[in-house]
């Protein structure tokens, strides 16, 4: 499986590097975002609290199919190195189906958490909460873009399976998101 | 070229986007400009923007020095005085050195490892574009006052400092746009940093000519790697903060309102747990500059390369746990004070380990007293006096006497003035002929360096004075019979100075472009890369990719060392550095560079309209929203380099 790749003095393509670093810098947002969130756990003067909103087992689910997503971005791009382009499509469109699953379930929890009275200023909690699983949704949201952007251009032939490390790339990010999300689903909804 | 004129039949968007980019490839015209990914094109744009803000910061601190030049002043109000002195510190630190310390990295990085190019040539462009946007998007502030009118001396900027400390920055404390303006101009300008961070790392680890290893790079390189990584780290952070400021005015979150149970203690961890890694990102890349020039005057190598090195990459990771000194009188408690006095002394080892390095390489060299070395040595001195002066910040009941006194302002200017800024000046000295082909006048150089150097030591030496005597900073005025009168006219008089010295470098960049003397391409027979190739360097750099085979390499080939260690040319004729150039690429034919391209311009369109939407209205955001993702595509989708016919 030669793929072309231009000759660096690390042996590492540029594009993968790049994204390493940019992962490395995603740690340190995400960090920022839950020490706050951690930070301001106990401080809310008024409710409604963690407590009386959470819903674990349908959180649970919902992170579970976050799960499952890698599983499938990781057959997506096995599927590419070894040229099966149909299996890579099934794979790349289950991952962002899976996505925007693990979406539509954080919509209907702010939804549900919004009818019960918790907003941005309502408190601590409405604030940090909010903030810190709405970026993270956001960067689901991107992941799905993503993925979508590379099953169309499977179609118009521009995904071969030289081309396999668009999709590595994308799986980077794809787990990397996933992997923050246990961090949250842990720091922010288990541990009390 | 002859056949790029002729216009398609079919206007298509893609046709003329393919026209358009054809004609920037011939590096003429305005148009080539705006869509270029040459490095040194984009280095020369950020130095001359960075410069053009410099100005405009400058001009600030001229006014806040004639404001204080006598006691009971009533030259700016205390509204005008406070967004001055914002936008004073804020263009310095975020549109002047960081830029210019960029331009450097753009202008000097490929060409010392031997690359045609950075890793992401476009990436770069939209980096530039963001920074020039973004700074444009904070300083039209001052003409939209929220209500009343700019020319009557209603000023829309913000005014909540620099460092925007929270919960001084909420809309209870700070109505109007200024702030607005500020936290999301700043988020803006820190993508840019980030992308420009990411693509020197990328370049300096991946894109070293053969031979090349971390141990062989030019010290300047190293700075800029270790700086880039300050970037990475650092830049995630202040976006948090000013992205919970923003969610705090925009949208009524609490991040900072104590009512609701914030703390606003959270603002100055986030901002200086930034803001220190920020300071090493400011001075760095001076000290790298300053690693480069020494050697070349004294024609001898850097005391202590590896020592060099490490102390860098040292002040890097320590950087990270020294931000609380700045929050010693906050009440942290004696034991955090005491643990980050400690992390602070620490860290002026590695830095102490450089000036002593320095000084090593001019001893015993045979110097040549250039307008580049006089910039390197006061930098050396200056640094030094500011290094000290912090290390006396690091002692917690010291400090508790000196927070918030114009001793304070006295020593950050001391490092970012007498040292960053007088280094990146010798910078411009030093590489001017590289990239313009031609010398800059060494009469009028001295002359600036004088005036500047004057004029620095008439400005903040009295002010450490002040300091000491009890003024405080950030006050508009100040009352007679303190006797801070004399020291506060002698600072402005010091201001103006460093004024005209500033006139004479920008006649000496006019003079010098016209008639400064023609350089070729080692005119100050220096040890580095680039150097050796033509001056102003040719679009792909290097003809041939140099094969590298140890430290100073160029300098190598140039001399030898006889039984005293003394420099003797290696060969006659062989201090004619023009490399052999292979016969395919001597004129650079059949080298792929990467081709021009208007979607970085686009998509860093998008960003400040975005911002502005997020203040006026919704509907302008969803413009934004949508140049910046037709800007991303159109990027994605466009091949790098256009295909060989």
């Amino acid at each position: 499986m030669a793929t072309e790749h231009m000759e660096t003095s690390t042996g590492l393509d540029n594009r993968k590097l790049l994204m390493w670093l940019f992962l490395g810098s995603e740690c340190l947002f995400f960090g920022s975002f839950i020490s706050a969130f951690l930070l301001y756990r106990d401080r809310s003067v008024t409710g409604p609290y963690a407590k009386d909103l959470y819903d674990i087992p349908f959180t649970s689910v919902s992170s579970f199919v976050l799960l499952m997503s890698s599983l499938s971005m990781v057959l997506a791009l096995a599927a590419i190195q070894r040229g099966d382009i149909r299996g890579m499509r099934i794979w790349l469109l289950t991952t962002s189906v899976l996505g925007m699953l693990f979406l539509g379930g954080q919509a209907f929890e702010f939804t549900e958490f919004y009818r019960e009275g918790l907003t941005l200023h309502t408190n601590m909690f409405g604030t940090t909460f909010f903030v810190l699983t709405g970026f993270h949704g956001a960067h689901v949201t991107v992941g799905v873009l993503i993925l979508m952007s590379l099953f169309s251009a499977s179609f118009k032939g521009k995904l071969k399976q030289e081309d396999s490390l668009n999709v590595e790339l994308a799986g980077l990010y794809w787990h990397f998101v996933d992997i923050v999300w246990i961090i949250i689903f842990t720091l922010v909804y288990l541990v009390q | 070229m002859a056949s790029v004129t002729v216009a398609p039949k079919r206007v298509t968007m893609a046709g003329a986007m393919r026209q358009l980019r054809e004609e920037a490839g011939t590096y003429k015209g305005f148009w080539s400009w705006i869509a270029t990914v040459d490095h040194k094109r984009i280095g020369v744009l950020y130095g001359a923007t960075a410069f053009v803000f410099f100005l405009v910061g400058g001009i600030e601190a001229l006014l806040i020095r004639v404001q204080l030049a006598k006691p009971g002043a009533d030259f700016l109000s205390p509204d005008q005085y406070n967004r001055i002195f914002t936008m004073h510190g804020t263009t310095m630190v975020f549109l002047v050195v960081m830029p210019l310390s960029a331009a450097f990295f753009n202008l000097l990085v490929p060409l010392m490892i031997g690359a045609r190019d950075v890793a992401f040539p476009r990436m770069n462009a939209f980096s530039f574009w963001l920074f020039l946007f973004g700074g444009i998007f904070l300083n039209a502030s001052f003409f939209l006052p929220s209500h009343g009118n700019f020319l009557k001396g209603d000023l829309g900027a913000p005014d909540g400092g620099w460092f925007g400390y929270a919960p001084l920055t909420l809309n209870r404390f700070s109505p109007g746009n200024g702030i607005d303006f500020w936290m999301l101009g700043l988020n803006v300008l820190g993508v840019a940093s980030l992308a420009g961070g990411f693509n020197f790392v990328v370049t300096i680890l991946n894109m070293r000519a053969p031979g090349m290893s971390l141990f062989r790079m030019p010290l300047f390189v190293w700075m800029t790697l270790v700086t880039s990584f300050l970037l990475i780290f650092a830049m995630p952070i202040i976006a948090v903060a000013l992205f919970e400021l923003s969610f705090d005015r925009l949208f009524g979150a609490n991040f900072f309102n104590a009512a609701a149970g914030g703390t606003p203690l959270l603002w100055q961890h986030m901002f200086w747990l930034f803001g220190h890694p920020e300071v090493y990102i400011l001075i760095l890349p001076a000290m790298g500059i300053v690693s480069e020039i020494l050697p070349t005057f004294a024609r001898k190598p850097l005391f202590g390369y590896p020592f060099v090195v490490f102390s860098g990459v040292a002040i890097g990771f320590m950087s990270w746990g020294v931000w609380a000194h700045h929050m010693y009188t906050t009440g942290l408690g004696s034991v955090a004070n005491s643990a980050f006095g400690v992390s602070t002394i620490l860290i002026s080892i590695p830095t102490g380990v450089k000036i002593f390095n320095w000084m090593a390489t001019l001893w015993g060299g045979s110097i040549r007293f250039t307008t580049p070395l006089y910039f390197s040595v006061g930098f050396i001195a200056m640094f030094t006096i500011g290094g000290l002066t912090g290390v006396t910040h690091s002692i917690v009941p010291t400090d508790y006497q000196q927070q918030d006194t114009y001793y304070i302002v006295a020593h950050f200017h001391q490092v970012l003035f007498g040292g960053a800024l007088f280094g990146l000046f010798g910078g411009i000295y030093y590489w001017f002929p590289k990239f313009t082909g031609r010398m800059m006048s060494e009469g009028w150089g001295k002359l600036q360096f004088w005036l500047m150097f004057i004029g620095f030591n008439l400005t903040f030496q009295p002010m450490m004075i002040l300091g000491l005597l009890g003024m405080p900073r950030r006050v508009q005025t100040y009352p007679d019979g303190y006797g801070w009168g004399f020291w506060n006219m002698m600072a402005t008089v010091g201001a103006f100075t460093i004024a005209v010295s500033i006139l004479v470098f920008m006649w000496n960049v006019v003079y010098s472009l016209r008639k400064g003397a023609v350089a070729g391409p080692d005119p100050w027979d220096a040890r580095t890369l680039e150097w050796s190739i033509p001056s102003p360097p040719p679009p792909y750099n290097f003809a041939e990719i140099p094969q590298v085979h140890g430290l100073d390499d160029f300098w190598h080939k140039k001399y030898t060392e006889d039984a005293s260690g003394r420099p003797v040319p290696v060969a006659a004729g062989a201090s004619d550095s023009a490399p052999e150039h292979g016969e395919e690429h001597a004129d650079g034919h059949g080298i792929h560079m990467p081709s021009p391209s208007y979607f970085p311009v686009i998509a860093a369109l998008g960003p400040p309209i975005i911002a502005t939407g997020l203040i006026y209205d919704m509907a302008i955001a969803a413009v934004g929203a949508f140049v910046l993702v037709v800007g991303l595509y159109g990027w994605a989708l466009e091949p790098a380099t256009e295909p060989a016919e």
